[in-house]
């Protein structure tokens, strides 16, 4: 075993939770101009995310055999399983984002211990630490480039692609996982700034929060 | 007033403009009408406004000159609200909108009669470059003084003082191909790239594409040349990798194709952007573009020749002459008399003729013009006087006439009898200048080209300029240069090349230009009336041999000693006819005198493109932990620690009214002293640190020891750079043998994340850990006081028995149902819980708490009263005890420095050298006021001697000041020098309001020196 | 506004998304205590400035988070090769792999406008 400590965050459900954006909903609401194939915002929250390091070849088949995915080797690679619940995303040479239904993420980082014994790796749960927010529509590319400055052209941003950049003055993970849908995966921290961001940016269009 | 009247200069046919909607406007009060199509200058003139400004310096009367962002006078003022104005708009850029509201940039009490004219005129003699700073120098004291006079009378614009009700914004851009200017060059190499795949954008700064296309006397394919735009625009439109944006200035151009486009999306709607569907639109946006291959197609500017009185109203560019007829369907005058060193400029008099307008005669410098247009203008009876320039022009409010004589430009003299010829307008050329600002912008030199008379751009990697941007000329090549560039941009970005069909220009005649700029006067010219050469700056020619006399030998002096080129001008009419005299005064060639260089941005860009969304509520991200909303709901203040906003204390109302911060802070302290506070301390910085190497690693990054440090066990450890000066401190607990958590202050957290990868990346890589944050997953709820312990018990099934769960230890079990870790450290010097949960449950523990709490005296504290505690304990804060200069020695922190580990350590080394080993350091220590009222200012200087004379020796500095209310005192931390062999020494902390603190060195440690507390 | 190319991401990235680290392959001395207060002055505080070529370290800070070096011209500010840590440059003020830089040679000193 890895010899580190396991720590499953998660507990009872009727104990009550907010997501990084619960604040947000309360002092800016959750506007509904706009029809939603013009642009929606969604938030997906409460999902089980960790961060997986270690290198591609060791991580590789524990990945396969225990989530049935495998692991994206590519450079802004995101793959995810048939149902979409599921994905993986290159975030470096050796560190990848792996986001599952909320509470799958501790039996997966304890099956995945098991089976990378001794190897050298690591898995952080950070679960609590972030959100993803979802954009669709046909103005949400454009709200994209007024945002963040990676190039979110299609030529150059792809289903199946996601990158690390900066989201105004914060930062976020940037994901493609479908043709209508982009992913933004922001840190707790920065939600509400970034929820502002987005609802400022997109008052010319109007948009519609689903919650 | 009747109709025509009001637009008298109103052409009966012609122009792109639609007289059949009339639109009003009002310029310095007047009310005035115009028709859609119209800029304001053309419309201006369509009303026969002739003075549209005072000039900046000599406040002489001036009109507009020019038809594009080359304009140097007609600068006005938008808006008619306070909070609509626009400052430094040119009338030439500006679509004019019903309700146009503009006045002039410069004229007090109006431009009409300007009381600064009088001064003007009457000092203009006296006021050569350097007038201001010669003349005003003394005594220096009295500078700020005169500039504010000297500031009202110039008038540079005025700034809204009130909110903008609009919206900006910023989009990033990304494109293969940059077309900058959609003239006949432009549009070709666009068409070329598009064909080929590649993704284009087309930039125009004008209300419409086509640039001098859409005044042409020439033909394409035998058609008016505006139908091939059209027909251009259209299959580009329809072009799904095209973005065509008008009404868009490239405005720099920056490293590695960086380029930024600012598109006035609304201004020529209206004063405000419209709302659409219930949205309201964005007024003004900046495209940040990232762009693979750049091509210039910015055409050229005409070059006006510099005569004595050119500035006067009346005075126009050749070209504008013919834009403001073909165009806008209005003739700027009368009678005309057109002065020109080449052949383009007889297209001015030929477009006055066919408008029905008197040509009185084309003065041209050469002895015998031959040329197409040469020869039209004979055929249609116009009369060319040869060898000849128009030497002065007579009028004050407008012109009346042309003083024309033979010239002779060699030895720079008139060698004729003057004649003088009636007239109200006079249009000159004297060729034209490639519009180079934006390569410049780059850093690229210019090169000069003597058989343009002009400069081209110096060229980066990725840009080609085509056009008159390239000194090329004629329209067929013009065209087929643009191809040629647009093929090969796109295959550079890897697209092949369509073919792309030119349709056929006329094949036009031209005789040789001869290289004319300043024109001779009778007069020598620094006794001869004006000749402007900046008429934005109010440059003279005279002013300009003047500073040659002086000295100034390099143009980069030259245009700094006279202003030449400044501000939103930069440069475009006057640089080159500027450089032009200097050389001629020097005695060398333009490019011996140096080039040029202009900066962006290239015409104003208003500030709220620049910023943005980047303003209000949304200037910096605000930070918040999952605590925030009931910090709000509890009122509390917040204080900024780097981005996030943490509470700084919580004020009650007592009896009505709200308590002061100092009341706030002596309860918050004294609930924690006797009984429970608890602090939300989610903004640590933690760092999850896994491997079999994590524990060395530890042992090289701190300065203390780590490898005793078992399960269970946490330890306060300290950071140096390799320089030997704190960085960073924090508790790091040990998770598992190859599992630790190392917290940060909240402002290191994201630098010592960088900190950490930076050494194993790049020295250590064979160390086998890894680093994650998981600052934003655990938020860390700290309960200190005496009765922590019971209120932990009543919502926690965690052993917390002070001998099974010591001090510095960690457990993990529930708390409030809520898996939790639970970190017995103590930062307050009381028995503390730092309790830890996944983010998304922190309210609910956080409730729980108060719930079970409120019987114990629970009271939330800020940042402020954590600072008391922390200091009445002496804790150092990082960068408040410390600023990079301070070793953990100078701390007093021998305690946690490791010199005998085996691994020499980040900072050890330095730690022995001379400097960190001297005696004299500032070092830490406690003061106490002699007073115990007296609280000490923060960054008070610390004497020894108070009655030393002015300037006294200081020894060093108070770092952290506070009252303490368990106290009953005012306490210090300070630094001082040799402090540590000075404790029970007076020290003296004399103020800029005469006072002078006395304070005696103490120990850090005020209260609880034994540090019982936190074990109770 | 720097387009940088990560050797790690394999793509041109925005300026924004990385840190300056000073000048690149500054060695820590492997037995600091071997040095004399002098060489360690050396290694902590004294760092090449040329006029041309030069390499620096910078981190992908916003993005995969990896160091790396990047060879640049400190006159045309061309950005002329980036390379893994741990790798050496290819192109050197002296190496003959140098592209001509036409604007950089004709550049002259002197103030901007």
């Amino acid at each position: 075993m890895s010899n580190a400590a396991t720590f499953d965050s998660r507990t009872d459900t009727a104990i009550p939770v907010e997501s990084p954006l619960a604040y947000s909903y309360r002092r800016s609401g959750a506007p509904q101009a706009g029809s939603p194939s013009w642009l929606q915002l969604r938030e997906r929250a409460m999902l089980g995310h960790l961060i997986l390091r270690g290198g591609a070849i060791v991580l590789d088949e524990a990945v396969r055999d225990v989530l049935g995915i495998s692991l994206p080797g590519q450079p802004q690679a995101l793959v995810q399983d048939a149902s979409g619940e599921r994905s993986i995303q290159w975030l470096s040479p050796d560190e990848w984002l792996v986001i599952v239904p909320g509470g799958e993420e501790f039996p997966l980082e304890t099956k995945l211990r098991e089976h990378l014994g001794d190897a050298h790796f690591a898995i952080s749960d950070v679960s609590g630490g972030q959100t993803l927010l979802e954009l669709s529509g046909e103005a949400a590319r454009e709200l994209l480039m007024k945002t963040v400055i990676y190039d979110v052209h299609p030529s150059n941003f792809p289903v199946g692609k996601g990158v690390t950049t900066v989201f105004a003055k914060a930062t976020t993970i940037l994901r493609r996982p479908s043709e209508e849908r982009w992913e933004l995966v922001v840190r707790r921290s920065f939600a509400d700034y970034c929820y502002r961001w987005l609802l400022d940016a997109a008052a010319e269009y109007g948009v519609n929060v689903q919650q | 007033m009747s109709q025509s009247k009001q637009q008298m200069y109103r052409l009966n046919t012609g122009g792109r403009i639609d007289r059949s909607h009339t639109l009003s406007f009002t310029f310095n009060g007047e009310r005035y009408q115009g028709h859609p199509g119209d800029t304001l200058a053309s419309a201006l003139l369509a009303n026969g406004v002739d003075i549209v400004n005072r000039s900046f310096k000599y406040s002489r009367p001036r009109g507009i000159v020019a038809a594009g962002a080359e304009e140097p006078n007609a600068i006005v003022q938008l808006g008619s609200t306070e909070a609509a104005q626009v400052p430094n708009v040119r009338a030439t850029q500006q679509a004019l909108y019903d309700g146009l509201t503009a006045s002039s940039t410069n004229g007090w009490p109006n431009v009409q009669r300007d009381l600064m004219g009088l001064i003007g005129k009457l000092s203009g003699q006296f006021m050569p470059p350097g007038f201001y700073y010669k003349t005003f120098m003394a005594p220096a004291s009295m500078w700020l003084t005169y500039e504010k006079y000297i500031r009202m009378a110039a008038g540079l614009g005025c700034s809204p003082m009130e909110v903008d009700p609009d919206s900006y914004d910023h989009l990033h851009q990304h494109c293969d191909v940059l077309v900058v200017g959609a003239g006949a060059a432009g549009l070709a190499a666009a068409l070329a790239a598009a064909r080929s795949g590649a993704r284009v954008i087309v930039a125009d700064e004008q209300e419409e594409m086509g640039g001098s296309l859409l005044d042409s006397r020439e033909t394409l394919d035998g058609k008016p040349a505006d139908q091939w735009v059209a027909r251009v625009l259209a299959e580009l439109a329809g072009c799904e990798n095209v973005t065509l944006l008008s009404r868009t200035t490239a405005n720099g151009y920056h490293d590695h194709n960086f380029v930024t486009l600012h598109e006035r999306r609304t201004e020529h709607l209206g004063e405000t952007a419209p709302v659409v569907h219930g949205h309201r639109q964005v007024r003004s946006r900046m495209h940040r573009v990232r762009v693979g291959q750049v091509i210039l197609t910015t055409g050229a500017h005409e070059r006006p020749l510099v005569y004595a009185g050119n500035d006067v109203p009346g005075n126009l560019l050749a070209g504008a002459v013919s834009t403001y007829i073909r165009r806008y369907g209005v003739a700027p005058g009368r009678k005309l008399v057109l002065s020109t060193s080449n052949d383009y400029g007889y297209r001015a008099a030929l477009d006055w003729n066919e408008a029905g307008c008197e040509v009185v005669a084309v003065v041209d410098a050469r002895e015998a013009p031959a040329g197409d247009w040469v020869d039209a203008t004979r055929a249609q009876g116009i009369k060319i006087i040869t060898g000849s320039a128009v030497i002065e022009a007579k009028g004050s409010n407008r012109v009346t006439a042309a003083r024309v004589a033979k010239i002779d430009i060699e030895a720079f003299k008139v060698s004729g009898p003057v004649q003088e010829l009636a007239c109200d307008t006079i249009a000159s050329s004297g060729g034209y200048s490639p519009v180079i600002h934006l390569a410049s912008h780059t850093g690229a030199r210019p090169t000069w080209r003597d058989d343009i008379l002009g400069f081209v751009p110096g060229l980066v990697k990725g840009v080609q300029a085509c056009g008159g941007a390239n000194g090329c000329y004629a329209l067929c090549d013009v065209l087929a240069e643009g191809v040629e560039a647009g093929i090969k941009a796109a295959a550079a970005m890897g697209h092949a090349a369509q073919t792309v069909s030119l349709p056929s220009a006329e094949q036009l005649q031209q005789g040789p230009a001869v290289a004319l700029f300043q024109v001779p006067h009778e007069k020598p010219t620094l006794r001869g009336p004006k000749q402007l050469v900046d008429l934005q700056n109010d440059v003279t020619a005279a002013g300009i041999e003047l500073a040659t006399r002086e000295g100034f030998e390099s143009i980069e002096h030259i245009k700094r000693y006279t202003a030449m080129g400044f501000g939103t001008d930069q440069g475009k009419l006057g640089n080159i006819n500027g450089m032009a005299i200097a050389a001629r005064c020097l005695g060398r060639s333009i490019p011996e005198v140096g080039t040029t260089v202009f900066r962006p941005n290239y015409t104003p860009v208003t500030f709220g493109a620049i910023v943005g969304r980047h303003c209000r509520d949304l200037f910096d991200p605000e930070r918040y932990t999952a605590l925030h909303q009931w910090h709000v709901e509890r009122g509390a203040e917040f204080e900024d620690v780097g981005q996030w906003k943490r509470p700084w204390y919580y004020p009650q109302k007592v009896n009505g009214k709200a308590e002061t911060m100092h009341e706030a802070v002596a309860r918050e302290c004294l609930a924690v002293r006797e009984k429970v506070g608890i602090l939300d301390a989610s903004t640590l910085g933690k760092i999850d640190i896994q491997g079999p190497d994590a524990r060395e690693f530890l042992a090289r990054i701190y300065t203390n020891k780590w490898e005793k440090l078992a399960v269970g066990k946490c330890r306060y450890g300290l950071m140096c750079k390799d320089d030997g000066m704190v960085t960073d401190d924090g508790v790091t607990s040990c998770l598992a043998e190859n599992h630790f958590l190392m917290t940060t202050t909240t402002g290191g957290a994201a630098a010592i994340l960088e900190w950490l990868e930076l050494w194993h990346q790049t020295e250590w890589p064979e160390l086998d850990v890894y680093f994650s944050s998981v600052t934003d997953h655990w938020a860390t709820m700290t309960i200190t006081g005496p009765e922590a312990r019971k209120l932990l018990a009543e919502i926690s099934d965690i052993d917390l028995d002070r001998d099974s769960f010591k001090f510095m230890d960690w457990r993990s079990g529930k708390v409030g149902g809520v898996p939790a870790r639970v970190f017995r450290i103590s930062f307050t010097g009381e028995l503390t819980f730092e309790i830890n949960v996944q983010a998304n449950y922190a309210m609910h523990v956080w409730q729980t708490l108060f719930k079970h709490g409120e019987k114990y005296g629970l009271t939330p504290y800020g940042t402020e009263t954590m600072h008391v505690l922390r200091a009445e304990k002496g804790f150092i804060i990082v960068g408040q005890e410390t600023d990079g200069s301070v070793t953990p020695e100078d701390l007093g922190m021998q305690w946690a420095i490791g010199y005998d580990k085996p691994y020499s350590w980040i900072g050890k080394r330095a730690l022995i050298r001379s400097d960190t080993k001297r005696e004299n350091r500032k070092q830490l220590v406690g003061l106490r006021p002699k007073d115990p009222k007296v609280v000490l200012e923060e960054g008070a200087q610390i004497v020894l001697d108070p009655k030393h004379a002015i300037p006294m020796p200081m020894v060093g500095h108070v770092t952290s000041s506070y009252y303490s209310p368990v106290l009953d005192s005012g306490f210090a931390l300070a630094v001082v020098k040799g402090g540590h062999q000075k404790l029970g020494e007076t020290v003296y902390l004399p103020m800029a309001d005469g006072q002078t603190h006395e304070a005696e060195i103490v120990s850090t440690i005020f209260y609880d020196p034994k540090g019982e507390r936190q074990n109770v | 506004m720097f387009y940088i190319y990560c050797p790690y991401c394999g793509e041109h990235r925005e300026e924004e998304e990385f840190h300056p680290k000073g000048q690149a392959h500054i060695e820590r001395p492997k037995e600091p205590e071997a040095c004399s207060d002098e060489e360690w002055g050396d290694y902590l505080f004294f760092r090449d400035n040329p006029r041309g070529v030069h390499h620096e370290m910078w981190v992908h800070a916003v993005g995969c988070r990896k160091f790396f070096n990047v060879t640049r011209h400190t006159v045309s500010y061309e950005i002329l090769e980036t390379y893994k840590m741990g790798e050496q440059p290819s192109i050197t003020a002296g190496s003959q792999n140098q592209p001509r830089l036409a604007h950089a040679v004709s550049q002259k000193e002197g103030v901007r406008a």
